[in-house]
């Protein structure tokens, strides 16, 4: 496939890996936000290319950029119980349906008898409430940035084509103030970002110098292919050993510094900032975004009542300093234990790029 | 998050005021919501995202991109004569 | 399409477009179904006869120690037609390939219906003519079957189960010993065919050339492999779960440790490029007419060619060996030189937008 073959060559691979471990000369601990990053490293097995000695090493600490990881609990006990209900028809991408909400998961409610469906679009979940009039849709729409113009769009041409049928539950959430929490955080451990490509191809680059002068760190924006994150560990790793802390766009064929402006407007007409709970890592300020006022009537959480419900994280899960870069996984005195891929405490076990799931199948299997 | 994949834009229609294309993503195609890129054209490459394309692929950028894993090749064949010169 | 004009009580299923409870009933309707649809599509002498139960004579197969082989498997998708076949095609070669798996010549199948009420009878009758040309290409008979009916809501239109029975040859034993380092790993061709056929369909994908299901009976090529390799170490179809899941189950069984290489992996562009857009691995589709063997490595080369010279195992490769290190886990190196583990799935892969 064009633009995406070119990025896997495996000799281009080993040239960047061998160049990184050329100029490195100290420890340094890389985050990369995005979950889609943390999926690629593991899948391709990138880390395992990054310099590793004593004194001279690049290691990665997988960032909470996973909706799914960080999807506060409360919102998926809200799920499970709009999907529970008997005239809703719940959608939602597949990546949430294993996710544990505080007694179950939608996989279970699905078995219980809910009408649970994955969709590939929330553009389906429309289609689905024109079709069905006689039923109740219901979008769970989390994500980061990249996925809120869709999730905008949906709900947009849902009040366009007048559909009263359809409501979302939102739970959207934002890099920049998920970076400023980790950078406050006591005892992390981050000394450069890689930040979400995708997501800055929808909002620009903008955002991020302020952060990086602030908290003197390199911020360096990255595709998804090994050789992008290669080359965005690499530009990383250069400004590290030079004592610099910039803002570098090394995903200049998608991502461009004001971003797609046509996106924004639209997520700025429908979705409105937000404080936002993060699983495992507590309240963010402003963190999210919620439906505006204006489409405040295609609100799940005010048309089913949800509102109220609140939940209690347990008290064994440490997915929290996990996401942070605090802990490592096979530190969690819960790891492998009360907690595994089969039986997950908190996100970060469930999540294929889950940070504790991922270590868990490379040492278990 | 962030799963979003390039395609190649083969047709573009007008769904109900929606500008949707038709985008073959090596061999697989797809109907694509195109409203957020009001300037692509068929023949441009975009990157897609849960049925919506959000960035058009810069192919001059691409190229330099490419360009410049090269020019790290001949870096390092560089530096391996420096190394090994007597 | 059934030919109506074979009932001997003419009104009945013309009456009855589609299966209702009481052709579930054991009575006339039932009769009708069985004489309307599935003899005229299975019509053998043993199971003609439509005896309670159907009496084999095997002692020709079993002399001079043959050996029985038992497969059941019950058969359950949706949608019931996808490109490249239908659950009838799968009913038929699922279960001959677990047979085929023991080294065995399928001889025979059972074959039970659950079906949905209101499922239209043209679309049992299709299905069923498509497991009649699949038994008659697999050279399987249906000898003996049993339909019951349940009601609307239950049952996603038809629900197949078929068990198989087999004969394996006296000379044939496949595990004679067990995998040891060194030993190759082979796969009979592109993987993740089949399950990409179905989500394909589920998911709207549409193709320049479309991914049709790689459904198909393995014995004869099994047959194959053993002629040119007395001691293949192990066999297993890949089928739910995919190829990871089977190498993991082997590894486990072998209790030895498995190690593959990324760039032998065989997948067919489309499989591969519907994966990337719905964010699956081809590793963990389903496939419906592949195996995996484990071959002694100074057997491989004979294997691979004797693979490749059959019409279902043209795209056969060595994907990597079995190891000494890491017992029971599965290592892949990737497409850029570095490694990760291969997991077992847990449940359903699912698409992905993370």
């Amino acid at each position: 496939m064009k633009h995406l073959a070119e990025y896997r060559d495996p000799e281009t691979a080993r040239r960047l890996a061998a160049e990184i471990g050329r100029i490195v000369t100290r420890p340094w601990a890389i985050m990369e936000v995005c979950g889609g990053q943390t999926h690629s490293i593991i899948r391709n097995g990138i880390d395992q290319l990054l310099p590793d000695e004593p004194g001279r090493r690049v290691e990665m600490i997988h960032g909470p950029g996973c909706p799914v990881c960080v999807t506060p609990l409360e919102t998926i006990d809200k799920a499970l119980a709009i999907a529970a209900r008997p005239e809703v028809i719940f959608c939602s991408f597949g990546d949430m349906l294993r996710v544990p909400g505080s007694k179950e998961n939608l996989f279970q409610v699905k078995g219980g008898g809910g009408d649970v469906r994955v969709v590939y679009s929330p553009l389906d979940a429309v289609k689905l409430a024109q079709r069905c009039p006689e039923r109740e849709v219901v979008f769970l729409a989390i994500g980061f940035e990249t996925t809120a113009p869709a999730n905008a769009m949906a709900v947009k041409l849902a009040k366009e084509q007048g559909l009263t049928n359809f409501t979302m539950l939102v739970s959207h959430v934002l890099v920049p103030p998920a970076i400023e929490a980790i950078m406050r955080s006591p005892g992390h451990r981050v000394n450069a970002f890689l930040a979400a490509g995708h997501v800055c191809s929808v909002m620009g680059t903008w955002q991020y110098p302020p952060l990086a002068a602030r908290f003197g760190v390199p911020i360096v924006v990255t595709g998804f292919e090994p050789l992008d994150l290669l080359e965005g560990i690499r530009r990383a790793v250069v400004q590290l050993e030079e004592g610099r802390a910039e803002v570098e766009n090394a995903y200049s064929r998608v991502v461009s510094e004001r971003g797609n402006e046509a996106a924004q407007r639209v997520i700025a007409e429908v979705f409105a900032p937000t404080d936002r709970a993060w699983r495992g890592i507590g309240t963010i300020p402003a963190s999210g975004w919620r439906l505006s006022d204006a489409y405040r009537a295609f609100d799940a959480e005010q048309r089913f009542g949800v509102a109220g419900i609140t939940a209690i994280e347990s008290p064994l899960c440490k997915s929290g300093a996990v996401l942070q870069g605090t802990l490592k996984p096979d530190q969690c005195p819960a790891f492998g234990k009360e907690c595994t891929p089969r039986t997950p405490l908190g996100a970060t076990m469930v999540s294929s790029e889950g940070a504790c799931a991922a270590y868990y199948n490379f040492r278990h299997g | 998050m962030c799963l979003a994949v390039p395609g190649k834009v083969e047709s573009i229609h007008d769904d109900h005021g929606t500008r949707m294309g038709r985008v073959n993503f090596g061999g697989v195609v797809k109907d694509v919501c195109l409203a957020y890129l009001p300037d692509i054209a068929v023949g441009d490459y975009t990157i897609v995202h849960v049925g919506f394309a959000i960035s058009k692929i810069d192919e001059a950028s691409a190229r330099e991109t490419l360009r410049t894993f090269e020019e790290l090749g001949i870096l390092e064949e560089g530096l391996a004569e420096l190394r090994d010169a007597p | 399409m059934a030919d109506f004009a074979h009932f001997s009580c003419p009104t009945s299923l013309r009456d009855y477009p589609h299966v209702i409870l009481g052709h579930g009933g054991g009575g006339a309707l039932s009769r009708d179904l069985i004489e309307g649809v599935f003899l005229p599509a299975f019509s053998n002498p043993l199971l003609d006869r439509l005896g309670d139960s159907t009496v084999l004579d095997m002692a020709g197969d079993l002399a001079g120690g043959g050996r029985l082989a038992l497969s059941t498997d019950s058969y359950v998708v949706r949608p019931l037609f996808f490109p490249g076949g239908s659950i009838g095609e799968l009913a038929v070669n699922g279960t001959v390939n677990d047979l085929a798996m023991s080294g065995a010549i399928p001889k025979v199948l059972t074959c039970g219906f659950i079906l949905e009420e209101g499922l239209p009878i043209a679309d049992l009758a299709r299905v069923v003519e498509r497991m009649a040309a699949a038994a008659r290409k697999a050279g399987v008979r249906i000898v003996t079957g049993d339909t019951k009916v349940v009601e609307r809501g239950h049952g996603d239109g038809v629900y197949i189960n078929t068990s198989g029975l087999g004969v394996v040859p006296p000379e044939v034993m496949v595990g004679r010993e067990p995998p040891r380092p060194g030993d190759a790993v082979l796969c009979s061709g592109t993987i993740g065919d089949h399950g990409m056929a179905i989500m394909s369909v589920r998911e709207g994908l549409e193709f320049d050339a479309p991914i049709e299901s790689d459904s198909a009976p393995l014995h004869g090529l099994v047959a194959a492999m053993l002629a040119a390799c007395r001691d293949i170490r192990m066999l297993r179809d890949p089928t739910r779960g995919g190829v990871a899941t089977s190498l993991n189950e082997m590894a486990a069984v072998g209790n030895v440790g498995i190690e593959i290489d990324e760039h032998a992996v065989p997948v067919n562009p489309h499989v591969a490029a519907a994966c990337e857009i719905l964010g699956l691995d081809p590793l963990l589709v389903a496939n419906e007419g592949k195996l995996l063997a484990i071959v002694p490595a100074a057997a491989a080369d004979r294997v691979l060619a004797a693979l490749r010279a059959h019409e279902h195992g043209r795209q056969a490769v060595m994907l990597g060996r079995v190891v000494a290190e890491h017992p029971r886990l599965v290592v892949m190196k990737t497409r850029v030189g570095g490694t990760r583990v291969l997991p077992m799935p847990i449940g359903e892969q699912l698409p992905r937008i993370c």
